[in-house]
């Protein structure tokens, strides 16, 4: 009797692995860059192309890097959440111009607001492939030393600033 | 108006699904005579009724109903009528009232062949499938209803998606639920049986023919969705060990090794318990196949929108499903009798060899495909698990199996002699090893693995015909034919069933082996060669569809000197959707596919141009559809049709 | 004279013309192309459903080969541009896991259900003999009208 039970023990188990696995999501692909310093770049900047940008002149400060797009829908979602954190001045933002021409990235800051310290311009993509970029938008944390600490891929909510990014920034400030 | 007389007589079939679920069954129980007899007109009822329903839905396409929900999510106002009728499947609520629609059929193609059954048995089995039929209209009903309507109706549709627009569509779902449907025929009686609690093997001898036909559908299935993905989606690979792909696949494997199992089980009485195992094994795998396809665990190219809402009803549906089904082996298995027995070299035994490879096999791309999943949810990384992975470890299991496959109708039933066996089958398998290892000079390319390959598809044909050799050589008295025609049609479909497994083995290794492809700037009069074809770019046109634009070009192949064909891949925009497909263009051969996709205009005057040299692909197909037709001709056997007292 | 010359201007004028053009690989180095499809093959598209960046046209597949190729053609080896893109995206990348502590069932999984069904199998035939002889031991007289049964009628092989 015990045997046959065995068919039946062996599908409860997969029974509970999907159960769970209807929470998650398989698309979501967590950042290796976690916990490792930022890629180095050496960008021109969007809105002054004789100057350049690179992640060392941020050292000492906690910053946000937003990757974003004039070409991207999800970005005009989340742009009025951005332009209000640097309103109030919570956090320094640098954006990254990923794979857009720069006329349109201007035109696109000029309409909705620049709430950037300065965009870099990464028009062929490879700064952003360095920091696994594979989506737009997307937004990473990195703290005093230049070390990544947070990335959300996807669109800032009001709930996953509150949440995740405003208490990671107060944490990384007090350090 | 017809929407709504479609959702109610999908209420009426769900009526009727309640009643011959419960009723017939309890009559069996208690040896009521007019309850189980209500089983038959009922399913019949329900058929009727799933039929209405599912005309009614295609009556919504086909006349432009915008206002139905579904209508406008899949459908245009510029669609082809053909396409318009494919899309009634061509999204999540539409295709499982397909599933239901065939589900009902098969039902009433038990109603209609099962006289010789006991009417206890036949009210079992009939009743298990109204239990599932409450499942799927139930599911479709609360929570998938393709009747639902749309306030204010749309002004056009949103079109169907452009990569469905095409003849596979028309077949392939249909052909591969047959399939999966036609599984659950097995199931039920599998089910019917440990409801009886006594197996013998007469229930194989029933459960046979039903078994072999979902299997036969679900072999044309699956081959069919190789088939279209390799024309349709301008890359010309055939097999991407997709999730959605190894749902299809899984129940196959686990299929395969159920019809073994029962000739084993009808032949000698013996693996019961394991033959019913691996019908409820069988059926589950399609209804977790379902599962993974529409709840979004895993990701795939050939998910339907995905809701995990939706997902955890189908989860609670397989819980109670295939629970109770091995909750209820557990509980009958012990009771049931051995059977005769056998030596450990003999036919019975190989094969069960074959249905320890075949379960592995199944079980492997089960670990392969869930992989991601159970270390996501053990927060232990996330991976991917792709083909690198799956032909890696399935080849060789595969092999070994096709190997035994050549063995095994050589053993005698009970005891087998392997020396005999090897002493018979040694120059067949040293034919196939000498030939196999001249083929890499036919292509002009040595290749261990092209050899390996080769060696077994040859293996798999020579050792078919050696039997057949042996049969007629054996048996007393008579000319060849005679003893031919004497040889039942059920071995003649065996013979051909595997001689189609050989035959697709030789395609995938020597297409895998020998392929060749270049990517190229061609201007208007530019030629290429490659394998001894030349392709002459004539012109780039923009073509007008129906509800698309074409960059078409016109590519003329020759061989030479000689002109073969003229191919016009294209790159097609559907504005509707704003998506773009490619067209490719093929010249089909026997021994060989030249496939030819148009890429984007590089500079003013050149377009990119991919050409492909793919040998032996049509043996891939071909050799699934020799393995229907084995399949068909087994269940055509005379064994099925004659009256049990005869025997 | 004039003529002369003009009839040669004209026919280096029309040889050009008169040469159907041999198309050029999109790409120079056709081996080098081999092996970045060969090694595109194993990294994964994470914009796509479930698709390799050799299958996918999607931009950040095209950005992806571009890089493999960049580096491929620098001299990197086949290893060194995986564990480039590892680095960046994660295990999740490669469509052939790596061997890992969290990867051996995966990788010894298939060799384990073929062992595990075997030993099974071996074990529950040994278990059916010892079942079968003991269910009926067959009298001597049985055993005689059984070989009379057989010896009329073989028990043939069919399918």
């Amino acid at each position: 009797m015990n045997r046959f039970l065995v068919p039946l023990g062996i599908f409860v188990v997969l029974i509970i692995f999907l159960l769970i696995g209807l929470t998650l999501n398989p698309r979501e692909v967590p950042s290796p860059l976690i916990g490792k310093p930022a890629p180095a770049f050496r960008l021109a900047q969007l809105q002054d192309p004789a100057m350049t940008i690179t992640p060392e002149e941020l050292r000492g400060k906690v910053w946000l890097l937003n990757v974003w797009a004039s070409w991207c829908v999800t970005c005009r979602q989340e742009h009025p959440l951005l332009v209000e954190l640097a309103r109030q001045n919570v956090v320094a933002i640098v954006g990254l111009n990923y794979k857009d021409e720069r006329d349109k990235g201007i035109a696109w800051l000029r309409e909705l607001g620049d709430p950037y310290l300065v965009s870099a311009y990464d028009r062929d993509g490879n700064a952003g492939i360095d920091w696994g970029v594979y989506g737009v938008p997307e937004t990473f944390v990195i703290d005093k030393a230049g070390i990544i600490r947070y990335k959300i891929t996807g669109a800032l909510t009001p709930t996953n600033i509150r949440d995740e990014i405003i208490p990671l920034i107060k944490e990384l400030n007090d350090a | 108006m017809i929407p709504e007389i479609g959702n109610f007589s999908l209420i009426l079939a769900f009526v009727l699904a309640l009643v011959l679920g419960v009723l017939p069954i309890i009559g069996s129980l208690i040896g009521n005579g007019p309850l189980m007899a209500l089983a038959k007109p009922v399913a019949r009822g329900q058929f009727v009724f799933a039929a209405i329903a599912f005309g009614c839905l295609t009556y919504a396409f086909i006349a432009h109903d915008f206002s139905v929900l579904y209508v406008a999510e899949n459908s245009n106002s510029q669609l082809p009528l053909q396409y318009r009728m494919a899309a009634v499947w061509g999204g999540h609520e539409g295709s499982l009232l397909l599933w239901i629609l065939m589900l009902s059929g098969w039902m009433v193609a038990v109603t209609l062949f099962s006289k010789s059954l006991p009417q206890e048995m036949v009210a079992r089995v009939l009743g298990v499938l109204g239990l599932i039929s409450i499942g799927f209209i139930a599911f479709t009903l609360f929570t998938s209803n393709p009747f639902e309507r749309l306030f204010p109706a749309a002004m056009d549709g949103n079109d169907l998606n452009p990569q469905l627009q095409d003849f596979g569509m028309i077949i392939h779902p249909p052909l591969l639920y047959m399939g999966y449907v036609g599984l659950s025929v097995a199931f039920a009686f599998a089910i019917a049986a440990l409801i009886e609690g006594k197996l013998d093997a007469t229930w194989a001898r029933w459960s046979r023919p039903w078994t072999t036909a979902a299997w036969m559908f679900l072999t044309l299935g699956v081959m069919l969705g190789s088939w279209w993905a390799y024309y349709e989606l301008g890359w010309g690979g055939w097999w991407f060990w997709d999730p959605v792909e190894n749902a299809s696949f899984m129940p196959w494997l686990v299929a395969t090794a159920l019809i073994h199992s029962l000739a084993v089980t009808e032949k000698r009485g013996a693996f019961k318990n394991w033959t019913i195992l691996l019908a409820i094994m069988a059926f589950a795998l399609s209804l977790l196949g379902t599962f993974l396809v529409r709840s979004g665990v895993l990701t795939s190219v050939h998910s339907f929108a995905v809701d995990p809402a939706r997902g955890l009803f189908i989860l609670v549906f397989l819980c109670v499903v295939v629970g109770s089904s091995l909750a209820l082996f557990a509980w009958r298995a012990p009771k049931v009798g051995l059977g005769s027995g056998f030596e450990v070299v003999s036919r019975e035994s190989l094969l069960l060899v074959n249905n320890v490879l075949l379960v592995a096999a199944a079980g492997t791309v089960f670990l392969g495909t869930i992989y991601p999943l159970f270390l996501d949810v053990l927060d232990l990384g996330k991976i991917s698990v792709g083909p690198p992975y799956f032909e890696l470890v399935f080849a060789p299991i595969m092999g070994l199996a096709v190997f035994m496959m050549g063995v095994g109708p050589f053993a005698r039933w009970k005891q087998a002699s392997l020396a005999d066996m090897a002493k018979r089958l040694w120059p067949w398998f040293a034919a196939s090893v000498l030939l196999a290892v001249l083929v890499p000079f036919l292509f002009g390319r040595w290749s261990a693995p092209a050899v390996a390959g080769v060696t077994l598809g040859l293996w798999a044909i020579l050792s078919s015909l050696a039997y057949l050799l042996g049969r007629v050589r054996e048996s007393a008295g008579g000319g060849v034919w005679a003893k031919l025609r004497a040889t039942s049609i059920a071995t003649y479909g065996m013979l051909l069933a595997h001689v189609g497994i050989g035959v697709f083995v030789l395609g995938v290794t020597l297409v895998n082996s020998y392929e060749s492809t270049s990517e190229l700037r061609m201007r208007i009069g530019d030629t290429t060669v490659q394998n001894g074809y030349t392709f002459r770019l004539l012109s780039v046109d923009k073509v007008e569809g129906p509800n698309y634009i074409d960059t078409k070009g016109a590519l003329e192949v020759s061989k030479d000197g000689a002109t073969i064909n003229t191919l016009y891949p294209a790159k097609r925009f559907y504005p509707v959707r704003e998506s773009t497909m490619t067209e490719a263009g093929i010249d089909r051969g026997l021994f060989r596919d030249l496939f030819v996709a148009m890429g984007d205009q590089h500079s003013i005057d050149e377009w990119i141009v991919r050409v492909q040299y793919k040998p032996m692909v049509r043996w891939i197909w071909g050799g699934c559809l020799l393995m229907a037709l084995g399949g068909l001709l087994a269940i055509s056997d005379r064994r099925y049709r004659l009256p049990q007292a005869s025997r | 004279m004039p003529n002369k010359l003009l009839f040669t201007i004209l026919l280096a004028l029309l040889v050009p013309l008169a040469h159907a053009g041999e198309a050029v690989t999109l790409h120079d180095d056709p081996k080098l192309e081999k092996r970045v499809m060969a090694l595109s093959e194993h990294l994964r598209c994470l914009v796509c459903q479930n698709q390799t960046i050799a299958d996918s046209n999607a931009p950040l597949a095209v950005d992806l080969r571009s890089q493999v190729r960049e580096q491929l053609r620098q001299g990197q080896s086949e290893q060194e541009v995986l564990d480039y893109m590892v680095a960046r995206y994660g295990d999740f990348v490669l469509f052939k896991p790596l061997m890992k502590s969290n990867t051996w069932l995966l990788w010894f999984g298939p060799l384990l259900l073929v062992l595990l069904g075997f030993a099974v199998l071996i074990i529950q035939l040994r278990q059916r003999r010892k079942l079968v002889q003991q269910a009926a031991p067959m009298s001597a007289e049985e055993h005689a009208r059984v070989a009379a049964l057989l010896s009329g009628k073989h028990e043939g092989d069919r399918a």
